[in-house]
């Protein structure tokens, strides 16, 4: 059932958590029991029909799910060229896709007896969401954020704060998105008896990967249903963006033994990839080893991990999921680099165009399809994961723009 | 063969027969390879085993130490700020050969860093600089393929970590194809929290007594001559990292450099906890 299944893209990982040459489980001794337990809960909960009723219950009455498929008329008609859609998950309670992995996890949190939360943020959509839940099932919770990243997201750094977390600034590194997560695995490392730790994207040691992707797939499996209802085939294409990447797996997954689906991630190119400040791993890192996985990074010849450099606090990271490594090595899926500047423009068009005010993070992958809708058919059609909503953007996207609020 | 490659094993059996005959335990330094600068680092290094220092433990920098408490990671980034790197490190514990023959070291730090070296060309490096183990620290016995087997077949010891959370189910995983000693972390933590107590350890010892006839080091948390000698009573030796990490910190100028105080600074805190060490059991 595992590599030995080459006529689907859809068996990995393996029993130890690799995708091919991927993923894997390389953390601190103190952790590995506890990730082994954290496996075993998993395995046992996927088994479980009262744990898929329980998250479907509040998947649909708490997060809103399932949200629409929308058609973006006036966008694909500007373009001229694909029939665009975009599926809303900026419409979910809290206003992106993170939510859906967080309620998976504190439930699992709650089936395994864990009392208190932590998670790390970058942007700071999976620290609501993580606090949120945390809210909502009475549980204590941490969010190690970076200190830089507290300063370009102070809106949601207080919305935390409403809902009772408390959020620990990190100083250490770079004082983005890569330390809050070592620091959250320092967290872990210490409070090994009643924590819980929420990891935010479909990266880390094995089960996180699979685990995130499972309950981020309910974003492909309802737009695979929702497209067949309005346009009665598959898209030709799937688009989203990635930073870590779990809203991206969380739409390919069910597409990816499709394959007439052109599967295409959107990476941060910052102020370009020739720069060298970007967060595009896959297009100019290799692989390593970090954070519990093996997978593309960036990084200096030595070894040492790089800064990675966005607009988007929530792409700012020198790694990726490692089963986006995988799918671009075999060649399944490719990944594309745009620019602040790109996914700014694209931040405007898409916000005056259509109503959305999208997040800057799917702003990356809105850009790209104003570069590939135009060349495609009016026949055609691509599907866009609208990961989040752009409200919390607004003072960056401002700033850029030499705009004072 | 030269002297400088014998197998790395070797050299840490012969230092804890050593020990044994001496009736003590033995006393595990950890310091940063180029911290705060190489020339200094090497310095400090040549002058462990006259203070006292049974085995030495040198990190290689790495920019994302998960399990490290902030001394341990603000050594790294001083390490490689002034411009430390892992064909330097091994360029240090080469020149300390050439002095010194007998005291083993331990090259301790994260896997990324000598995966991107190459795991061969490493482990072929690392042995002829005079290398005698490894420890890794985000290598578990799930990945050994990675490093642990390759490491052990070319005659250099890995040797474990093994934690609070090493219960009996999960220990004759970590005691399989390690060798030289196991070390025991203490304190579930990062390095330089609390320490743990007396009856911890004793507990702990007879646990990991049951599942390995290697020399057990005790690690985590340990800053003074007392803490030192406490645990010297328990284990086969004791370790201490963040405290002699702490001291170089302690010891730079207002701009972050090194001062003439550096190496004695470091090397006065070893005498003393080596005291420790060698006078607990008497």
């Amino acid at each position: 059932m595992t590599s030995s299944a080459p006529n689907s893209f859809r068996a990995l990982p393996d029993p130890d958590g690799h995708f091919g040459n991927f993923g894997g489980r390389f953390v601190a001794e103190t952790l590995m029991p506890l990730i082994l337990e954290l496996e075993q809960a998993y395995k046992d909960a996927k088994a479980d029909p009262a744990f898929k009723k329980e998250m479907d219950y509040y998947l649909r009455h708490y997060v809103g799910r399932e949200n629409p498929l929308y058609f973006a008329e006036r966008l694909s008609e500007h373009l001229g060229g694909a029939k665009i859609y975009f599926k809303r998950e900026d419409l979910n309670h809290t206003g992106a896709h993170k939510i859906n992995n967080c309620i998976g996890q504190i439930l699992l949190a709650k089936r395994m007896g864990k009392t208190r939360i932590i998670a790390e943020t970058g942007a700071g959509q999976h620290g609501v969401a993580t606090a949120t839940v945390c809210a909502r099932f009475g549980l204590p919770c941490t969010v190690y954020m970076g200190s830089k990243d507290i300063e370009r997201q102070s809106p949601n750094v207080f919305r935390m704060r409403l809902l009772g977390a408390e959020v620990k600034p990190v100083v250490s590194g770079s004082n983005s998105l890569k330390d809050a997560m070592n620091e959250a695995l320092r967290d872990w490392v210490t409070n090994v008896e009643d924590t819980f730790y929420i990891i935010g994207t479909a990266a880390g040691p094995h089960p996180y990967p699979e685990m995130v992707r499972d309950f981020q797939s309910v974003i492909g499996n309802e737009s695979r249903q929702q497209i067949m209802e309005a346009e009665g085939r598959l898209p030709d294409q799937v688009i989203a963006s990635v930073g870590g990447g779990s809203n991206a797996i969380g739409l390919f997954h069910p597409f990816l033994d499709d394959k007439g689906v052109d599967v295409v991630g959107v990476e941060a190119a910052g102020h370009g990839v020739h720069t060298g400040n970007h967060a595009a791993s896959l297009s100019a890192g290799r692989p390593g080893v970090l954070h519990g996985n093996r997978t593309y990074l960036l990084m200096d010849d030595d070894g040492q991990i790089k800064e990675a450099d966005s607009i988007s606090a929530g792409l700012d990271y020198p790694g990726i999921g490692p089963e986006h490594s995988w799918l671009k090595d075999i060649g399944r899926a490719r990944y594309e680099p745009i620019t602040d500047k790109e996914a700014l423009e694209a931040f405007k068009l898409c916000s005056e165009l259509e109503g959305i005010i999208p997040a800057l993070e799917c702003s990356h992958a809105i850009a790209q399809i104003m570069k590939e809708a135009p060349k495609m058919g009016k026949d055609q059609i691509i599907l866009m994961c609208l990961s989040g909503r752009g409200d919390k953007d607004i003072f960056t996207v401002a700033e850029a723009l030499g705009v004072e609020l | 063969m030269s002297d400088a490659i014998i197998g790395g094993q070797d050299r840490i059996a012969k230092r804890f027969a050593k020990l044994k005959e001496e009736d003590r335990a033995g006393l595990v330094t950890f310091i940063t390879a180029g911290d705060p600068d190489p020339e200094t680092s090497f310095e400090i290094l040549k002058q462990l085993p006259d203070a006292g220092a049974d085995i030495i433990e040198l990190g290689m920098p790495f920019t994302d130490p998960m399990a490290d408490g902030p001394a341990i990671q603000e050594a790294s980034i001083r390490a490689l700020d002034a411009g430390m790197h892992m064909r330097k490190t091994l360029s240090i514990v080469r020149g300390f050969r050439d002095q010194d023959h007998e005291t083993p070291i331990i090259l301790m730090g994260y896997y990324n860093p000598i995966y991107i070296y190459g795991v061969a060309e490493f482990l072929e490096d690392a042995r002829n600089a005079g290398v005698d183990g490894l420890i890794v620290v985000d290598l578990p016995p799930e990945e050994d393929p990675e490093l642990c087997i390759p490491t052990v077949e070319k005659g250099l010891s890995f040797i474990r970590l093994t934690t609070p959370t090493s219960d009996d189910k999960r220990l004759p995983k970590l005691v399989q194809n390690t060798s030289g000693f196991v070390y025991y972390v203490s304190v579930a933590g990062v390095t330089g929290a609390g320490s743990a107590s007396n009856d911890q350890i004793v507990e702990a010892m007879g646990r990991l007594k049951r599942h390995t006839d290697l020399p057990i080091a005790v690690g985590f948390g340990i800053k003074t001559a007392e803490q030192a000698a406490d645990v010297a009573k328990q284990a086969d030796a004791a370790v201490v990292g963040s405290a002699i990490v702490s001291k170089i910190a302690e010891s730079l100028d207002e701009n972050g450099k090194a001062t003439d105080k550096t190496a004695s600074m470091v090397t006065g805190l070893v005498r003393e906890l080596a005291n420790g060490v060698r006078n607990a059991r008497k």
